[in-house]
C-alpha cells in the first residue's frame, strides 16, 4: 500500500490533513462551522456545472466556493452570519441539482466528489493541491494575532484597526480555498468533519493556542492516514472513516475533560479573588 | 487622587459639540466635556442613557452625525494607542484554548501580522502586568472559565500592556458581586494613579466610585452633564439634565437619584424610580 498511486494518495492526505488541521484551528474558535459546512457543499455543485462545460473540476469547485465566501461575507451582519450561510448553500444547491439532471456525467464521478475519492487523485493534482494549502497555511500565520484578538473580543480589536469585516471575509476565502483544495480528496462532505473534529478534540487537551493548533495538525494527520489504510485494506469508503475517527478523537477529548475535572488535584489553581 | 493637571498638557480627551443619530434616532445630543491627563471620570446613568455609544464614538467605532473628538489634541485615529478599552464582558467558550496570559499578550501585539514570537523583555512585561492586576494565580487557566472578575482584571491588563493615556472601561461592575466590584474599582484606581492613566468608566450606579472619582460625566437621555460629583450631581444641575424634576438624596454617603415631585412636600415614593 506504500507504492505507485498510493503514494499520490498518501502525500495528497497529508497535505489535506495539515491545512484542516490549520484552518479547522479558526474555524471551530470562531464558531464558523456552518460555513465550513455550507462552502464545500455549495462547491460541489461547482463541481458539477464544471463538468457539464468542461472545465477541470478544480475550477468549478474553486469559483463556487469563493462566491458561497464573498456571498456569506458580504451579507452577513457581524457575529450573524447563519441566515447569509443559510442562503448561500441553498442557492449553491439548487444550481447544483439543475448541473446535475443536465449532465451526462458517470454518477460514481459525482459520488467521489460527495464523499471523497483518495485512492482516484492523480498525480497532476497533487501540485494544485498543495499550492492551494500552502497559501492557506501561510494567510492563516500571517493573520494569526489579528484574526484571534478578533475572534474573542471584536469591539477591542476594532478599536485597534482590526477591521472585524475584512478579517472575516479574508477567513471565509481561506476556508473556500481549502474547501477547493481537499474536496476532491476526501470529499465535500466530509472535508467538514476534518475541519472540525481534530481541532475541537485538541483543545480538550491543552490550554495554549498554538499547542492547540499543532495537536489539531497531529490528530487530522492521524485520522487521514489512519482512514487511507482502513479504506485500502476494507475496500471501504474512505469518508466513512474520517468521519467516524474525527469522532472518536472527539469523544476521547470529551471523556479527558470530564475524567480531568473531577480529579482532586488540578494543575489549574483557581484561588483567584478570595486571594488577600 | 492626587494628581497635578500639567497647563501644558492637552487635555487627553476632547469631545465637542458631539450629536449621533442612528437609525433616525437622535442618540446623542450635542456632547461637550473634556478630560485632562490622569483623572478619574465616571460616566454615569442608566441603560440606554447613550454610555456605550458615546464610549463607541470615543473609540471611533461609530462616527458622530456631527461635533468632533479630539485624543490628545489630536484628532482620533483608528489606531490610536493612546486608547486602552475594556469592553463590558466578552462570552468565551470554556473550551476554547486561550489562557488569561494569552489574553494578556495579545493586548500587546495582538494587532500585528505573524505568529507570535515574545522575547524575554514581553515575557517579563505580561508576568509584571497579570500580577499588576493580582491575576497571577489564575494566568494559566482558560479564560472561559474564569469568574466574571477575574476575567475583568484579565481584560484591564490586556488593555494597560500596551500603556495608553485613557483606559475606558464600559460597565466593568456590571453582574460582579459587591466584593469583586469594589475590588475592581480599587485596583484601576490603583494602576490608574500608578501609572498616571485617565480613567473614563462606565456605570449605572456611580456609589462604587464615589471614593475614587476625580469628575462625573451624568448622561440621561443623550445629554450629558461634567463637573465634579458636587456640581453635577445635585437636585438642580440633574433635574435640568432630566427635564423634569429628580431628587439627589444622600444617605450614609450613598448618592441616590429618584424621579419627584417639584410641589410635593413629601414625596410620594410609591411612583418613585431609582436611577
Amino acid at each position: 500500500m506504500f507504492s505507485g498511486f498510493m503514494v499520490t494518495a498518501w502525500e495528497a492526505a497529508t497535505i489535506v490533513a495539515v491545512v484542516a488541521g490549520v484552518v479547522g484551528f479558526f474555524t471551530v474558535l470562531r464558531g464558523s462551522a456552518f460555513a465550513a459546512h455550507a462552502l464545500p457543499n455549495g462547491a460541489f455543485a461547482g463541481a458539477a456545472g464544471a463538468s457539464l462545460i468542461g472545465v477541470n473540476v478544480i475550477v468549478g469547485l474553486g469559483v463556487f466556493a469563493l462566491l458561497g465566501a464573498l456571498t456569506i461575507g458580504g451579507l452577513g451582519r457581524r457575529a450573524r452570519q447563519d441566515v447569509a450561510t443559510a442562503l448561500a448553500i441553498v442557492m449553491m444547491l439548487g444550481l447544483g441539482a439543475l448541473f446535475l439532471s443536465m449532465t451526462t456525467e458517470y454518477a460514481p464521478e459525482i459520488y467521489s466528489l460527495l464523499f471523497g475519492e483518495v485512492l482516484g487523485v492523480s498525480g497532476s493534482e497533487l501540485l494544485p493541491t498543495a499550492v492551494i494549502g500552502m497559501v492557506c497555511i501561510a494567510v492563516v500565520f500571517v493573520l494569526y494575532r489579528p484574526l484571534l484578538l478578533s475572534s474573542i473580543m471584536p469591539d477591542a480589536a476594532e478599536a485597534r484597526g482590526v477591521n472585524g469585516r475584512r478579517m472575516d471575509l479574508a477567513f471565509l476565502v481561506v476556508i473556500a480555498l481549502a474547501t477547493t483544495m481537499a474536496v476532491p480528496v476526501v470529499g465535500s462532505l466530509l472535508i467538514f468533519s476534518l475541519l472540525i473534529g481534530p481541532p475541537a478534540a485538541a483543545r480538550s487537551f491543552t490550554s495554549k493556542p498554538l499547542h492547540a493548533m499543532g495537536l489539531s495538525v497531529a490528530l487530522a494527520l492521524g485520522t487521514v492516514w489512519a482512514a487511507v489504510a482502513l479504506s485500502f485494506a476494507t475496500n471501504l469508503p474512505i469518508g466513512f472513516f474520517v468521519g467516524a475517527i474525527s469522532a472518536c478523537s472527539y469523544a476521547a477529548g470529551r471523556s479527558w475533560v470530564a475524567w480531568r475535572r473531577t480529579r482532586p488535584v488540578t494543575k489549574i489553581s483557581r484561588t483567584g479573588l478570595l486571594r488577600a | 487622587m492626587e494628581f497635578q493637571a500639567d497647563a501644558d498638557l492637552p487635555p487627553i480627551l476632547t469631545v465637542e459639540g458631539v450629536n449621533v443619530w442612528l437609525s433616525g434616532r437622535q442618540i446623542l445630543h450635542d456632547v461637550n466635556f473634556r478630560i485632562e491627563a490622569g483623572e478619574f471620570t465616571g460616566l454615569i446613568g442608566s441603560n440606554g442613557a447613550g454610555k456605550t455609544t458615546l464610549l463607541r464614538v470615543i473609540l471611533g467605532l461609530e462616527s458622530p452625525t456631527s461635533g468632533r473628538v479630539l485624543v490628545g489634541g489630536r484628532p482620533r485615529s483608528p489606531r490610536n494607542p493612546l486608547i486602552g478599552y475594556v469592553p463590558q464582558k466578552i462570552l468565551l467558550d470554556p473550551d476554547m484554548p486561550l489562557r488569561a496570559r494569552d489574553l494578556v499578550a495579545l493586548g500587546l501585539d495582538g494587532h500585528r501580522f505573524g505568529l507570535p514570537r515574545r522575547s524575554t523583555a514581553q515575557k517579563v512585561l505580561i508576568d509584571e502586568m497579570i500580577d499588576a492586576v493580582d491575576a497571577t494565580s489564575f494566568a494559566d487557566a482558560r479564560v472561559g472559565i474564569l469568574s466574571g472578575g477575574e476575567q475583568q482584571r484579565v481584560l484591564i491588563a490586556h488593555a494597560l500592556i500596551s500603556r495608553p493615556r485613557l483606559l475606558l472601561l464600559d460597565e466593568p461592575l456590571a453582574n460582579l458581586d459587591i466584593r469583586s466590584e469594589q475590588e475592581v474599582v480599587e485596583l484601576v484606581a490603583r494602576i490608574a494613579s500608578e501609572q498616571q492613566i485617565a480613567v473614563l468608566i462606565s456605570a449605572h450606579d456611580m456609589n462604587p466610585l464615589l471614593p475614587v472619582m476625580d469628575r462625573v460625566i451624568y448622561v440621561a437621555a443623550g445629554r450629558v452633564a461634567s463637573g465634579t460629583t458636587e456640581e453635577v450631581v445635585t437636585t438642580e444641575a440633574l433635574s435640568e439634565l432630566y427635564g423634569h424634576h429628580v431628587d439627589v438624596v444622600q444617605i450614609n454617603e450613598r448618592i441616590l437619584v429618584v424621579a419627584g415631585r417639584e410641589t410635593a412636600a413629601h414625596h410620594d415614593h410609591s411612583d418613585s424610580r431609582a436611577e
